[in-house]
């Protein structure tokens, strides 16, 4: 059991929770995530460390309410408990020798690009983030990736903050007016990671992706997580969860991700149900 | 005079239509009567040849000798002396390869029905006793500390024999619920998750601790234990890493591991109204494969209400794996048998949903290295069954976490751990048994390997002060 000391809404349908968890924050580095079951009946769901305090012993998650599951964890109160939370679980992201580079995080994925953002501008590294968002009601983190960057560009879809665009229209910006830079991490929804890697590739650029596919163990079990990076089959789960974007079929990790959108709908009808009679996260 | 009856005392069972809807057990057991007349048929022979088939060494004559005289709680104090889960064994183990293979009844006629009578002494045991009323074993608090890798049949057996020596012992497992392979893989029909809880619960009672949700490799090296204190570890991660065939395809939505669609189910119960853990409950599904764990899965679609569900294996029925008892279930249960086929393609829709599989015809040829007949492609034989699920269930091997954290611990290339004598590795100690060590095998090897694990842990404990 592990107790949820704070939580904090950023969004419409998304939340911060800090958990007391010694043993993981110890270990934790960046691009490493933990798989969360919050109750008895929920499912086992991965999410990545947004942040970590080894001291307090704590670890951060930022998570968006979209599934049953998910919508059990968000309904967990402070001071109660997670059922499990198991981790560190992935590789650490390399960042060694970076000294310049671009994070791009799209949407949600911002909260997974934070803790390499920070930990490269901590050791001294030029950090131009950028980041998109659906709209103005969606941004998250600003001040957060503010404090941790060298420039923070934020654009939306629908152009409500005043600054329309892509994530990939901010990066091809910067790579003409200059920006030399060693490596790109994105970080984000399937397809934005997709034509991030394509435009890099243009500019032989090095890019680091995280993957977040469908995954149950997190250890190598179960083989659910599987994607095909450089013709091979890999298991984000302990290959990775980052990969070089150049190499990742993101055409199939998109079908994949998808494949349980039906039996999701069922789920969600169901949870509607559960809630009429408030189960906590403490059963 | 021994009942000369040359058929075993028929297993009560649910009927076949009945149970491939339901996920209770298969098989009933054996009522008082029936094992005491099952009993009877053995012979008591002096060279004791079911002895010598049991990977663990269970007193089978005296045990049985004992069911016939009406004592079965003695019956079950003899098995418990060389077997520390009788109640699984009784139910999983592959009875017709090993103690009833050499069963002199079994020449003329169906060997002594070992395993079911097994099952009743555990079952009678479990039935007859407070399984509250486990005695915790008196350990000191200055006693040395052993860490072991892993709560199935491995970890669970060295814990319960290290813990009654009066070691203290810490048992971490990777998921959020102990009992390895028996929680997650095995299907509530054919081993009842509450037996393995009362296993699990009596060692814990007895003193051992159980952490959940502890990746050794992760969470914890294995050096980070030895720094901790523990005076010496146990490897017992099993063989979790799913193969896969290489063909195209095989990453299409509505392709499963094994691992992943039994995990799914037995581990986080999907087929409960009450989970919200979702599975795909397809209409027409292959299971790839000829073993037990492809055997569970077919029978675990079926009842999730698949229309036709295949085994599609690529040797005949008498190369398969699977317990013969497993087969004779699934077949009953109206699983379509697709032998001496192999598959080459796996087709899907735009969206990549899983629309079919093509398949070869095989025939055999020579034996092979496992001494089987090799299948041997037929040429222009290929042929297409209509899915929308494929099951893939061609094997595993051992967990790659702790070799690519552990400096020093020698694997050999199919990634098992490799150990002098059974269960010594190549880093001091640091000890390991079962899949982790032979790769996929049985849970009765395993429990043999962690009471052989536990016994050489204490000698080198006892041997360094």
């Amino acid at each position: 059991m592990f107790e949820l000391l704070k939580k904090e809404k950023l969004g419409e349908s998304i939340v911060r929770i800090v958990i007391d968890a010694p043993h993981i924050a110890r270990k934790i580095g960046p691009g490493q995530f933990v798989i969360v079951r919050s109750d008895e009946i929920s499912e086992r769901i991965p999410l990545t460390v947004s942040d970590f305090d080894r001291e307090e012993g704590t670890i951060t998650l930022i998570c968006q309410t979209v599934g049953a599951s998910t919508k059990r964890l968000a309904m967990i109160e402070e001071g109660e408990y997670i059922k499990d939370v198991v981790g560190p679980l992935g590789k650490v992201t390399e960042l060694e020798g970076i000294k310049n580079v671009a994070v791009i995080g799209g949407g949600l994925g911002c909260a997974i690009a934070y803790p390499q953002a920070k930990y490269l501008y901590n050791i001294g590294a030029n950090v131009d983030i950028i980041a998109g968002f659906r709209s103005r009601d969606f941004i998250i983190l600003e001040d957060d990736m503010k404090a941790v960057s060298s420039t923070l560009t934020v654009l939306t879809d629908d152009g409500s903050n005043g600054n329309k665009g892509l994530v990939t229209d901010g990066l091809r910006k910067k790579i003409e007016e200059g920006a030399n830079y060693d490596a790109v991490i994105a970080i984000g929804p399937p397809v934005m990671m997709k034509f991030v890697s394509l435009l890099t590739k243009e500019y032989g650029i090095k890019t680091i992706v995280s993957m977040n596919p469908i995954m149950i163990d997190g250890t190598g079990m179960c083989g659910g997580c599987r994607l095909t990076v450089g013709g091979e089959i890999k298991f984000a789960c302990i290959d990775g969860p980052d990969f070089d974007g150049h190499l990742v079929d993101f055409d199939e990790l998109i079908r994949r991700n998808g494949m349980y959108r039906p039996e999701e709908a069922l789920a969600n009808e169901k949870i509607h149900t559960c809630n009429l009679d408030k189960v906590g996260g403490t059963n | 005079m021994a009942n000369m009856q040359l058929k075993k005392v028929p297993m009560p069972e649910q009927e076949r239509d009945i149970r491939n809807k339901n996920w209770q057990e298969v098989a009933k057991g054996y009522t008082e009567e029936d094992a005491r007349v099952e009993a009877s048929r053995c012979l008591n022979c002096k060279n004791k040849p079911c002895v010598s088939g049991c990977p663990v060494g269970v007193k089978i004559p005296e045990f049985i000798a004992k069911v016939a005289e009406g004592d079965f709680e003695g019956a079950y104090q003899k098995i418990k002396e060389t077997n520390s889960l009788p109640a699984i064994c009784g139910r999983v183990c592959p009875q017709e390869n090993q103690c009833e293979h050499n069963c002199v009844r079994g020449i003329k006629g169906e060997s002594v029905g070992i395993g079911r009578l097994e099952r009743f002494c555990a079952d009678w045991h479990n039935a007859h006793t407070d399984e509250n009323a486990v005695d915790a074993v008196k350990i000191a608090d200055n006693a040395p500390k052993v860490a072991v890798v892993g709560s199935g049949p491995a970890g669970l057996s060295c814990a319960g024999d290290l813990v009654k020596m009066g070691y203290r012992v810490t048992v971490f497992e990777a998921l959020h619920k102990a009992g390895g392979v028996l929680s997650y893989g095995i299907p509530e029909f054919r081993l009842p998750k509450d037996i393995v809880d009362r296993e699990v619960s009596s060692l814990e009672k007895m003193g051992v601790d159980i952490q959940l949700n502890m990746v050794i490799g992760r969470t914890l090296s294995v050096d980070e234990l030895i720094d901790e204190g523990y005076q010496a570890v146990f490897i017992a991660s099993g063989a979790g890493l799913p193969g896969f065939m290489n063909i195209p395809g095989e990453n299409s939505n509505g392709v499963y591991s094994a691992n992943e669609f039994l995990t799914r189910i037995n581990l986080m119960k999907a087929y409960r109204e009450d989970y919200l853990t979702p599975v795909k409950r397809g209409k027409n599904v292959a299971v790839v494969g000829g073993g037990n764990v492809a055997m569970d899965a077919a029978r675990c679609a079926k009842r999730l209400g698949a229309e036709n569900v295949y085994i599609v294996y690529r040797r005949s029925e008498a190369e398969m794996p699977a317990r013969l008892e497993e087969v004779h279930h699934a077949k009953e249960e109206g699983i379509i048998f697709k032998t001496l086929s192999n598959p080459t393609k796996i087709n899907a829709d735009e969206k990549g949903n899983v629309i079919s599989m093509t398949c070869i015809e095989m025939e055999l040829g020579e034996p092979d290295a496992s001494g089987r007949r090799r299948p041997v492609e037929k040429i222009g034989s290929e042929f297409d069954i209509e899915l929308d699920t494929v099951i893939i269930s061609v094997g595993t091997s051992p967990n790659p976490l702790i070799r690519m954290t552990t400096e020093g611990l020698e694997t050999n290339k199919r990634g098992c751990i490799v150990t002098s004598d059974g269960v010594t590795t190549t880093r001091e100690g640091v000890f390991a048994g079962g899949d982790a060590v032979t790769g996929a095998a049985t849970v009765i090897l395993a429990m043999g390997a962690g009471r052989e694990a536990a016994a050489a842990i204490d000698k080198y404990i006892k041997g360094k002060k």
